[in-house]
């Protein structure tokens, strides 16, 4: 994953609440068994008519937005189905900042493991940056994961929260698997001591799968 | 200080507390399908990893795959990738995988419980958000992305955040032909569907302890639909009477030693939640959803809201579910007429969900003009139906009947709903283009959706004049 240290870009402001992962990547795309790719469908119903065509009206058809790297949103963006295929879309669509009041559980934490950072400023801070992006063309933003602020060099300045965990994530661009497998030994003993009343053949946790070959 | 039963979960599961960090929880059963799966085994074998509990592993097809002439080639040749890429990957790492012609294969919720490896007391995860339903069982299951997947894969384990705890409180019975559809979607509409975000839920109430094992999955299914990371139940004697017997229930000393452990299984009188609502059920009445996401829901007795008379923030959000759903205020909902009914999916595609349904359109057809599926949510379910009867109630009113599957819950196989078409859907999700681009989708319980079928628009259940059935 790549380290997110600092990042300046344009801000695409998307007026909508609830934005939902089935928008940001309907269904038809997850069959790909690839994680690459997945930017040119990404919001596909509204990108793009029934013919296939560009619809001209949507925000990211048109400039500057194409080049957009900064999304600005509403309440509760990301809800609804787990596919990690969102942040991949909106990764390989080139967003590496996400600005909303709030987010749905399982997409914030998909954004910090595909280099995305999640912003949640108040609703009327959202609101604020969604008027400067009416009032300036071409509005950027200047995200540092360093100090944890957001400017715009126009007098924008404002500190962001970020939990110190997955900050140090994006900040080192770290594989979680990796540290986790250093655990392996307290891994391994725990599961010396911990019950699981099930085993996968049938017949409960006492199924022996040495006696059912004899048997047969 | 009391615990809740998700701090006993939860703390049944620690591996490893480290400060400032999400601590390392143990799963006890990785649930994979097609879809969110194959980007994780690459993973696996970039870095050169195995999958550390293959054992605690349990595949299945169920999202993106035909549900009939499954003999044939799939039409849909990605998928069909998709599906090999599956069938690879469990060869591979060793992973037992309910495959296209097992007698085991079905929604992955759906298989998971009726097999018997859903128990109280387990965490459990799958890279799909509907996870929760298997709460119903007072387990902790909640649906992860594809990362995370790997890193169960890899290590067995997850890093997480406790989440806060939420107490919903039923009070009341459920009212005579009203189903625990009716109710967790009055709820979400009563709290909005983004209410319990951050939060995992517990049912409670008298409401609760009275619904059967299927019913409360229904309500947990829909957990993510208020937000929640996860909903549970504290299992009682009716998740006992469920699990005894199954395929992969533990036996004999072993159960009795299990049982007694799961007993244990509930929130302390003195637990403290972070957050407690009470919700009246006598109140509930038969609901449909008439907007573009779950909680936009009303009873079927009342109409279509007037955005304007909505509080001011929520305004905006209202027009433009309506112009979607191509639907004017004031309408009454029993006069919205249907093209298609959808009884099927992990909420509602359970036996007795499709033995309520065939109650209904025993006797009666289809009305014209309406195409009505049916989906059952596992083979088993399917055979079962089959059996009793119910498969034969639906064709003969004209239903078409069909393998297990997601199928028209979310549209990735062939069952997708054509634009402008106008559902009645037993599933969970009624988000702009879910079942098909340009569809639009009323989630209801399987009773109102058979009903909804027969009249070619929608009827207060509560009302039907029930057939009785000849013997068969
Ligand atoms: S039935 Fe629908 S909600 Fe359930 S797992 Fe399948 S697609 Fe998801």
């Amino acid at each position: 994953m790549e380290a997110f240290k600092k990042h300046i870009g344009v801000v695409a402001p998307l007026n909508r609440a609830n934005i939902d992962t089935d928008a940001i990547i309907p269904k038809q795309f997850l069959k790909r068994i690839e994680k690459r790719g997945y930017g040119q469908c990404l919001f596909y119903d509204w990108r793009f008519k029934e013919d296939g065509e560009e619809d001209p009206d949507f925000l990211l058809n048109k400039e500057p937005y194409r080049h957009a790297s900064i999304l600005l949103t509403k309440e509760n963006f990301g809800c609804g189905s787990s596919r990690e295929h969102a942040p991949w879309a909106l990764e390989d669509f080139g967003f590496r900042v996400i600005i909303a009041p709030s987010f749905a559980d399982i997409f914030y934490n998909n954004c910090f493991k595909n280099g995305i950072l999640p912003i949640r400023l108040s609703e009327g801070e959202v609101n604020h940056l969604f008027q400067k992006t009416e009032e300036i063309p071409e509005y950027k933003l200047t995200v540092d994961l360093q100090s944890n602020t957001i400017t715009d060099g126009k007098g924008f300045e404002k500190k962001f929260e970020v939990d110190a965990y997955r900050r140090s994530m994006l900040l080192e661009g770290m594989d979680e698997i990796e540290t986790t497998v250093l655990h392996g030994a307290k891994i391994e003993e725990f599961e010396k001591n911990h019950k699981v009343y099930y085993s996968m053949q049938d017949g409960g946790s006492t199924f022996n799968p040495a006696e059912k070959k004899r048997t047969i | 200080m009391g615990r809740t039963l998700y701090e006993k979960i939860w703390n049944s599961h620690v591996v490893v507390e480290e400060d400032a960090q999400p601590d390392i929880i143990y799963i006890d059963l990785h649930l994979i399908h097609e879809v969110t799966s194959p980007q994780a085994f690459d993973g696996l074998r970039t870095e050169n990893r195995k999958v550390r509990r293959p054992d605690r592993t349990l595949a299945t097809m169920d999202h993106a795959i035909p549900t009939m002439n499954r003999h044939l080639p799939f039409e849909d040749k990605v998928a069909e990738k998709q599906v090999e890429a599956l069938r690879k990957n469990c060869k591979d790492f060793g992973i037992e995988l309910y495959d296209l012609f097992s007698r085991r294969q079905g929604i992955v919720h759906i298989i998971a419980p009726e097999l018997g490896l859903t128990q109280p007391g387990q965490t459990i995860v799958c890279g799909d958000s509907h996870t929760a339903t298997h709460g119903a069982f007072g387990t902790l299951a909640f649906g992860i992305g594809t990362s995370e997947v790997e890193h169960v894969l890899a290590t067995q384990t997850l890093k997480q955040y406790k989440s806060k705890t939420l107490a919903v409180n039923f009070n009341g019975e459920l009212p005579v032909g009203v189903t625990a559809k009716d109710l967790i979607l009055a709820l979400i509409g009563e709290y909005g569907h983004d209410f319990a975000t951050g939060y995992v839920i517990e049912y409670r109430g008298e409401a609760i302890r009275g619904l059967s094992m299927e019913e409360r999955m229904t309500v947990c299914n829909m957990s993510i639909e208020i937000g929640a990371r996860a909903g549970l139940i504290a299992p009682d004697d009716t998740t006992f009477e469920y699990l005894e017997g199954k395929p992969h229930a533990p036996k004999g000393e072993e159960w009795e030693q299990a049982v007694a452990e799961w007993k244990q299984l509930t929130s302390d009188e003195d637990a403290v939640f972070d957050r407690s609502v009470n919700f009246d059920c006598e109140k509930v009445e038969p609901q449909v959803t008439w907007g573009t996401n779950p909680g936009l829901v009303v009873s079927v007795n009342g109409s279509v809201p007037d955005p304007k008379e909505m509080p001011k923030e929520k305004q905006k959000m209202a027009e433009s579910a309506l112009q979607y759903m191509d639907l004017e205020p004031g309408v009454n909902i029993s006069d919205i007429p249907l093209d298609t009914v959808f009884i099927g999916s992990c909420t509602n595609g359970r036996i007795e969900d499709l033995r309520e349904a065939a109650r209904i359109v025993n006797g009666y057809k289809v009305s014209e003009g309406v195409r009505a599926l049916v989906v059952p949510g596992s083979f088993s379910v399917k055979l079962q139906a089959e059996e009793e009867g119910l498969a034969k109630i639906f064709t003969d009113s004209g239903f078409e009947w069909r393998d297990a599957g997601c199928s028209m819950c979310l549209g990735m196989n062939p069952d997708v709903a054509q634009p402008g078409d106008r559902i009645a859907s037993t599933s969970n999700r009624n988000f702009e283009g879910r079942q098909g681009r340009l569809s639009r989708s009323h989630l209801v319980s399987p009773p109102m959706a058979a009903a909804a079928a027969i009249k070619g628009h929608f009827v207060d259940v509560r009302d039907w004049p029930i057939k009785v059935r000849e013997e068969v």
